[in-house]
């Protein structure tokens, strides 16, 4: 008599899914200063009185820094944390700054070069005060372009030891570029972070944050182009 | 002028060892770096006893137990150098090796200061109270002393 193995009937029993942890109940973070204003409170359009020093922003993103380079084995891995540390912030400085756009004339970036524009000029405004200083097109691949910062102001005060010299601390603000071009619906493979100063003795920092956008986000444009649009 | 030259930085931590060490003009004589720890070593402890030895009557009496501070020795001079120490807050001292004719060593010093509270303390990879290995604080401190 064959004895039925127990097994697989366990096996099917189990269920393939995990079921989703009930949700938390939302505790705010919130703390309010004596005067009870939050930056909650503040006018959504206020820019130039709303500027931060440039120091306090440095000991805010040293920590970040020494955070997440404790808690990784690798170099790419530090670079991967920052990057994700920086998504969310180009996801919500997407619909701030079209939000600050000028009333009636406001419209959202719908082309990979107006996207790339606005990137380069109305994100790095409203976060360093300048514009980025370059913005290519890979001549080798229809997907990839490539915005240049010759000095980028996070990395003002950042020296990359030896050891670790593939390190750029810009993939912070590279995660604000995949976060601002996925929320604007062009969805990006990745946007990496190379460091381009080598031997260069008038820019030692210049970084070029190369954003790589998905087939689909590419066939879409020439789509559009091809019908005129 | 040509006179007024910077020799060297010297940056002591505050437990008396040396974190830093850079000359700045061509055609000096050689230490070599035992000696340059020596040196660092010994500023350390006579600083620190020209802080506690003052034969100036004391001005008055801080709340509590603590000491009116001083400053210890700010600056050494001879015929040939000068050296200003500016020590900080925090305990960090900065020795500035000048040339006699050399003006305003203080603000040099206290120049020094800003880029290694720039450079150093704001870069995520210096350990506290280590040697200074740098590149930034290098370039910057070479484009404010080295005379072109």
């Amino acid at each position: 008599m064959a004895v039925p193995v127990a097994s697989p009937s366990a096996e099917e029993k189990t269920p393939s899914y995990v079921a989703i942890p009930p949700a938390k109940p939302f505790q705010s973070t919130l703390r309010y200063s004596s005067n009870r204003k939050t930056i909650y409170d503040r006018n959504l359009n206020r820019t130039k009185t709303t500027e931060i020093s440039l120091a306090s922003f440095a000991y805010l993103f040293n920590t970040l820094i020494t955070y997440h380079h404790s808690k990784s084995s690798s170099v790419s891995e530090i670079e991967h944390r920052l990057n994700r540390a920086g998504y969310p912030i180009g996801i919500k400085m997407l619909d701030l700054l079209l939000y600050r756009q000028p009333p009636r004339s406001a419209t959202r970036p719908t082309r990979i070069v107006e996207l790339l524009q606005f990137i380069h000029g109305t994100l790095w405004r409203a976060l360093f005060s300048r514009s980025a200083d370059a913005l290519e097109k890979s001549t080798t691949k229809n997907n990839e372009y490539m915005i240049i910062d010759n000095e980028p102001l996070v990395n003002t005060y950042i020296s990359i030891p030896k050891e670790m010299s593939q390190l750029n601390c810009a993939a912070f603000v590279g995660g604000i570029i995949e976060g601002m071009c996925d929320a604007a619906g062009f969805s990006t493979d990745a946007v990496s972070v190379h460091s381009a100063g080598e031997g260069d003795e008038m820019w030692p920092g210049k970084t070029i944050f190369l954003v790589r956008f998905k087939e689909s986000v590419v066939e879409r444009e020439e789509a559009i182009k091809a019908s005129g649009g | 002028m040509a006179w007024w030259v910077v020799f060297a930085l010297l940056i002591i931590n505050k437990a008396g060892g040396l974190i830093y060490n850079r000359t700045f003009a061509p055609g000096l004589q050689k230490l070599d770096s035992n000696d340059y720890l020596i040196l660092a070593g010994t500023f350390h402890g006579i600083h620190a006893i020209s802080r506690s030895i003052n034969p100036a009557p004391l001005a008055e009496r801080l709340p509590g137990n603590r000491k009116p501070p001083t400053t210890g020795i700010e600056s050494l001079e001879s015929s040939h150098f000068r050296l200003t120490c500016f020590q900080a807050p925090t305990g960090v001292k900065f020795l500035l090796v000048t040339s006699p004719e050399q003006p305003n060593t203080d603000v040099v010093v206290r120049r020094c200061y800003e880029l290694y509270g720039d450079f150093v303390m704001k870069n995520p990879f210096y350990s506290m109270e280590m040697p200074i290995r740098v590149e930034k604080f290098d370039r910057a401190l070479g484009g404010y002393l080295v005379r072109p």
